[in-house]
């Protein structure tokens, strides 16, 4: 298990894995934000949180068809399925790599791209905090997505069709945790329902994901 | 513990292929099948390697002691050939690489990246996988791709210090491998009835 999570994160650094790629579109995504929607520090405060939200959900989905399709052309899933290593465990491990390379970074740098939308300061922490909480979800589910749909040609925008529904309650609740921390409210409520569903997501998700990944395979 | 199936029918794309396989392998030999393209070897070996599950009949001796090597040989290019094998051998709980890179004559080339090998080294790096598997059942489909005949010796051989360690191979080709001991199985007898019209489609399916 952790030499294909070694693997995972040496191909996501080397030359053509695409960390960075993630990060680059959630930069230009808030960065454009003010462009559309005017620089008044009054209105992007109002609505940094959900922007940034959304920003890190759609810098989330954009790596996802990478997640498993090039494992599948190549034949590494076909291998993988029939090596001791079960199915599950294999997916829960990508969906950490994918977590690590593309999740974390995105944490990481959305208080810096606050600064840019004029989050409140109280805002930083939780936003910090929901962020840190709901991306593993997101890869989570992600997976689950790219299982699905993994040997349909050009399947990434039906992936995203897929799992965009998929990812409302974490983004209903995680921009609503920010969004009550950027207005000095407590945002424990919206926090504990985040990690709930981060939590059965993570916990029940790798079967789902095995199992349509198997059907995929055939 | 041989490699037995019994009364196997197996289907592609929902329409049955074969019917009424019934073979067994024991440890120490190798059976080599044949038929003509889309006569549903691939999926013979699929379903034995158990990535399809097949519409009725029994596999017994396959789970867990099956190597898998196919078309596609799971190598990625931005890794070096020594990271690619240490990765399986890792996976099958295996530490040894060296063994593996000497039967199919690969030190030279540990240090470059698999993406920059032509395909005939690549098809090397692929079946010098099954090496560091520890495995005892081989399910091979067409190894022989794009290999020259040295390489295709180096398979024959090693493959018969498999067999000779006890363990078994399964390989669909349509070339001779020199492996006079093997026995063949000809596949075409049990196609299914209405096999001929998917036989068309089959490489779609990959």
């Amino acid at each position: 298990m952790i030499a294909l999570l070694r693997r995972d994160l040496t191909l996501a650094l080397r030359a053509g894995g695409g960390f960075g790629l993630g990060l680059a579109f959630f930069l230009i995504v808030t960065v454009l934000v003010p462009f559309g929607v005017g620089p008044q520090a009054a209105t992007l405060s109002v609505i940094a949180p959900g922007i940034l939200w959304i920003g890190a959900l759609l810098a989330c989905l954009l790596s996802l068809d990478r997640l498993l399709a090039l494992d599948y052309e190549d034949g590494t899933l076909d291998l993988l399925a029939t090596a001791p290593l079960p199915l599950e465990a294999a997916l829960s491990i990508k969906a950490l790599a994918h977590w690590l390379t593309t999740g974390l970074p995105l944490v990481l740098a959305a208080p810096v791209l606050g600064i840019l939308l004029s989050l409140p300061g109280p805002g930083y922490l939780w936003l910090v905090v929901s962020l840190a909480l709901g991306t593993p979800a997101l890869s989570v589910i992600g997976t689950f997505g790219a299982a699905l749909t993994v040997g349909i040609k050009r399947g990434g925008l039906l992936l995203s069709l897929l799992v965009l529904p998929l990812y409302v309650p974490t983004l209903i609740f995680g921009a609503e945790a920010a969004r009550r921390g950027a207005l000095g409210q407590d945002p424990s409520t919206s926090l504990l329902l985040l990690a709930g569903i981060t939590l059965a997501t993570i916990a029940l998700m790798p079967f789902a994901s095995a199992a349509v990944l198997r059907m995929g395979l055939r | 513990m041989p490699l037995s199936i019994h009364d196997l029918t197996l289907a592609r794309g929902g329409v049955p292929v074969l019917t009424g396989v019934s073979l067994s392998l024991q440890p120490g030999r190798a059976l080599i099948l044949r038929g003509p393209n889309g006569s549903g070897k691939t999926t013979l070996l699929r379903t034995i390697a158990g990535l399809a599950p097949p519409l009725s009949g029994t596999i017994e001796g396959a789970e867990d002691r099956v190597a898998y090597a196919a078309h596609a040989d799971g190598l990625k290019a931005m890794l070096s050939v020594t990271e690619n094998l240490t990765f399986w051998a890792s996976v099958f709980g295996q530490i040894d690489i060296n063994v593996a890179l000497e039967a199919y004559d690969l030190h030279a080339l540990k240090d470059r990246l698999a993406g920059t090998l032509s395909a005939g080294q690549k098809r090397r790096l692929g079946l010098a996988r099954l090496l560091v598997t520890g495995r005892p059942v081989w399910v091979l489909d067409e190894p022989t791709v794009s290999l020259d005949a040295q390489a295709v010796a180096m398979f024959a051989a090693a493959v018969r210090g498999h067999l000779e360690g006890g363990g078994s191979a399964l390989i669909a080709t349509h070339i001779d491998l020199g492996l006079s001991e093997a026995d063949v199985l000809d596949i075409s007898p049990f196609r299914a009835a209405d096999g001929a019209l998917v036989g068309a489609s089959d490489e779609a399916f990959l």
